[in-house]
């Protein structure tokens, strides 16, 4: 038969009540290749890749592996025919060593006793075969989230998979980290591995892959020779309509005269000095490297966390918000990088997601005003153009893109001024970027401001006003519009803690 | 489609009505008025409590305490009310307001200390379980007031007060869920505390206010108990705790907190109340009733979390 492909996935199709997640979708792997899989949220491909690891049973469709063909598979089925899936969120113990964790659940013994040793020296051996310097004793909750993802590809190595699956394997790394990912799948592709990679980050896929399978809305739509392809074609693929313009236009609104926000020498939450203003329309980018300290400017400014010492100005008059109620009620809101664990209440409805904050504003003697509710909700959900039928809809089964307008409709109703984003298009597809864009843009063009932390160069350029950079809890630099330059920006964030701009 | 969905829904009524049905057939006295009144007399007390303790549980929390509050009720109110011959009134708004400040001292462990809600509830049930033995000595305490019989033996016609007492609280609680801005920060914070305390609900707030709600309805669920009984009686409210759980649970409300009805709960409450009965009518002996409440609560729970397994995969 096809000696020619390792892994097929024949007219798969997967319903769930109510939805059919996956309509005639197949997928060939071939042997030593890297296959990126590509498309929007909810186009299909986690659900794709979880038929062949059993944890999504298909309802009918095939999948052959090495000429095998199965209805099913099992997570075993899939150990044993050699595929490994790398999900974002790893099975790693933090507790035990990292040759430990290599081993789990098969340990190395020497009659009833684990043998340590043995243990430890295979796992430098597994380590240096990925080229990766690993001490086999330290524990994984000392790694870094790279070398973390590191442990789980030399255990499926480790476990002679065929196939690696990687699902956003970059996601949560540092740039350094992302380039070390890259050898350890060059290295692999080398040794005859063959690789399925998703990511949402067309660039890295360039670098990477072999070919290029498009999928859209559960429908397989396109399967491209990478070097014969363009990253307008690929977008016009995914979102199946031309994409002429990656950040939408701005009319001037910003008002130098205004400042909103004003830190004087703020210290808390691991930050040291921070000085910024912001002003009436502005888009002030922080931009910097992951662990730089951007997040907890945030905590600090949104009253999630403690400041220490120095002054917050909000429109002149000085402020000190204690919890995040504090802060909403002053008109500051946080859309926070972890929209599932942070931004939107998943179990609740879209309705009680917008009127959250302002529940008690709508309520008189404790009793929700329920017309107030529900048109609140109706309002926010068509000016976020949220596409769902319903505000009763569970915000769980939204869309990332989706998810991250309903947390923004939640500020618009309570009404907040300045609006502080952490990395605001992280997981969320192509399309939804867009227009999440748009939105942006049209808050600072009511005259909002918007405190926008992204980890994305382009992003950072290209929606920003004027930037801010942080290395190590400290501010190292400053750029204007016209001196954007990303070789600058780099420069500043991975600038020593004794940066230069100090005050 | 939707039939299906509200069957799925409302299936715990199902299973309320079958029981019926079936207890109804097994002996015809089940059904007649007289014992359907008396059902509602013995629920009451249940019914009252699982209101304070639906609140908990929908926050993922857990109250281990409502059985000594319910007993501690039992003995201040009745010692105050016979051995310092304070008037029935104020003997009850007193005991009330104890019950509900060991409701707010379970809500300062939980909420301001962190500690986990099983172990906080779990201490508190000890000592004012031991307290209640201290202040009668082991002692039942009787002889009230006459009219402090009006909470639980009095009856407006048919319907027992105490029944009444539950129906207005219930009210009350699905009031307070459905209607009110605390029913949708009790969701909100079951679903996900970081994210609740993100959109500006202040969680330690609500925590206290949830534990003091459910000191305050094991309390009133006391006073019912202690006017049917007419005796305080220091093991009045003893493993009441699990019986009000196995309500709420059977009732719908998730154990990993976020979701629940208060609907459900009544037929949780109703379904322990009548098989409880039905049991005894059917000479069921007592230690058999025990088997089946747990088979019972096992079955509701691992039916739903299997369904929900089944959606996910």
């Amino acid at each position: 038969m096809s000696e020619e492909y390792l892994l097929e996935l024949e007219h798969i199709r997967k319903e769930y009540p109510g939805v059919v997640a996956l309509k005639d979708v197949s997928l060939r792997l071939r042997r030593g290749e890297v296959l990126a899989l590509i498309g929007e949220n909810g186009a299909g491909k986690s659900t794709l890749i979880k038929t062949c690891s059993g944890a999504v049973i298909p309802t009918s469709g095939k999948i052959r592996i090495n000429g095998k063909e199965f209805d099913r598979m099992t997570p075993q089925l899939a150990a044993e025919n050699g595929i490994a899936i790398i999900y974002q969120e790893f099975n790693n113990v933090g507790e035990l060593s990292a040759a430990e964790n290599l081993f789990l659940g098969r340990p190395i013994r020497k009659g009833i006793m684990i043998d340590r040793k043995a243990m430890e020296e295979e796992a430098a051996k597994a380590f240096a075969q990925l080229q990766i310097k690993i001490d086999p004793r330290e524990l994984v909750k000392n790694l870094t989230v790279g070398y973390q993802q590191m442990i789980e590809i030399a255990k499926a190595i480790q476990q002679n998979a065929q196939v690696l699956i990687m699902d956003e394997p970059s996601a949560p790394l540092t740039s350094n980290e992302v380039e070390n990912m890259f050898k350890v799948v060059e290295l692999l592709r080398k040794k005859g591995v063959s690789i399925i990679y998703i990511s949402h980050r067309l660039e890295e896929i360039f670098r990477l892959s072999d070919r290029i399978e498009v999928l859209r809305d559960g429908e397989y739509i396109e399967t491209l020779i990478t070097r014969e392809s363009t990253v307008d074609q690929l977008i016009k693929l995914m979102v199946g309509r031309e994409m002429t313009q990656k950040y939408p236009e701005r009319k001037p609104c910003i008002d130098k005269n205004k400042v909103v926000l004003e830190l004087k020498n703020v210290c808390g939450n691991g930050d040291e000095n921070m000085s910024l203003k912001i002003h009436a329309g502005e888009v002030l980018g922080l931009g910097g490297l992951v662990g730089a300290g951007r997040t907890e400017l945030a905590e600090v400014i949104f009253g999630a966390a403690k400041k220490e010492s120095g002054q917050m100005f909000l429109n002149g008059k000085e402020i000190n918000p204690r919890n995040p109620r504090e802060a909403i009620d002053l008109g500051i809101a946080l859309v926070p990088e972890d929209r599932k664990r942070h931004g939107a209440l998943l179990t609740n409805t879209i309705k009680n997601n917008i009127n959250m904050p302002i529940y008690e504003r709508i309520s008189s003697a404790s009793v929700i005003n329920s017309r107030t509710e529900r048109s609140n909700a109706e309002k926010y959900m068509k000016e976020m153009a949220i596409k769902t039928p319903s505000f009763q809809q569970h915000v769980k089964n939204l869309s990332g893109g989706n998810q991250q307008k309903v947390i923004l409709g939640k500020w618009m109703a309570a009404d907040s001024r300045l609006i502080i984003f952490d990395e605001p298009t992280r997981g969320i597809d192509v399309g939804a970027k867009y227009e999440i864009y748009k939105l942006i843009n049209s808050l600072v063009e009511e005259g909002r401001s918007v405190l926008m932390i992204s980890s994305e160069m382009e992003e950072l350029m290209g929606m920003s006003d004027r930037i801010i950079v942080l290395s190590e809890h400290k501010m190292t630099g400053e750029l204007e519009k016209e001196y954007f330059n990303a070789d600058k920006i780099m420069t500043y964030a991975s600038m020593a803690a004794d940066g230069k701009k100090e005050n | 489609m939707d039939v299906k969905k509200v069957v799925k829904s409302n299936a715990i009524w199902l299973v309320f009505i079958a029981m019926v049905i079936v207890f109804s057939i097994a002996n015809p006295n089940f059904i007649k008025p007289s014992n359907l009144v008396a059902i509602s007399r013995q629920v009451a007390v249940y019914g009252i409590a699982s209101i304070g303790m639906t609140f908990v549980i929908l926050i993922a929390g857990i109250d281990l305490s409502t059985g000594s509050i319910i007993t501690l009720v039992n003995i201040v109110c009745a010692y105050m009310m016979v051995n310092m011959g304070v008037n029935m009134w104020v003997a009850l708004i007193i005991s009330l307001i104890i019950a509900t400040l060991v409701g707010v001292l379970n809500g300062f462990m939980v909420s301001t200390l962190g500690m986990p809600a099983l172990i906080a509830t779990f201490a508190s049930q000890t000592v004012f379980e031991g307290i209640a033995y201290l202040i009668c000595g082991g002692m039942p305490i009787s002889g009230f007031d006459p009219n402090f019989d009006l909470f639980g033996r009095w009856s407006l016609g048919i319907v027992p007060i105490s029944a009444i007492i539950m129906i207005v609280c219930f009210v009350v609680g699905s009031f307070i869920l459905n209607k009110s801005y605390f029913g949708r920060y009790f969701y909100a914070i079951g679903g996900n505390e970081e994210a609740a305390e993100l959109s500006g609900i202040r969680v330690s707030r609500m925590k206290y206010l949830i534990y003091a709600l459910s000191g305050f309805f094991a309390g009133l669920a006391g006073i019912v108990m202690l006017s049917r009984t007419g005796s305080g009686q220091a093991t009045a409210g003893l493993g009441y705790e699990f019986d009000v759980i196995t309500c709420v649970v059977l009732g719908g409300v998730s154990v990993n907190g976020g979701f629940g009805k208060m609907s459900g709960v009544i037929a949780g409450v109703l379904i322990i109340g009548s098989l409880t009965n039905g049991m005894i009518l059917m000479d069921v002996n007592s230690y058999m009733q025990m088997v089946v409440k747990g088979v019972v609560l096992a079955l509701a729970v691992g039916i739903d979390c299997l369904s929900k397994k089944r959606q996910a995969a």
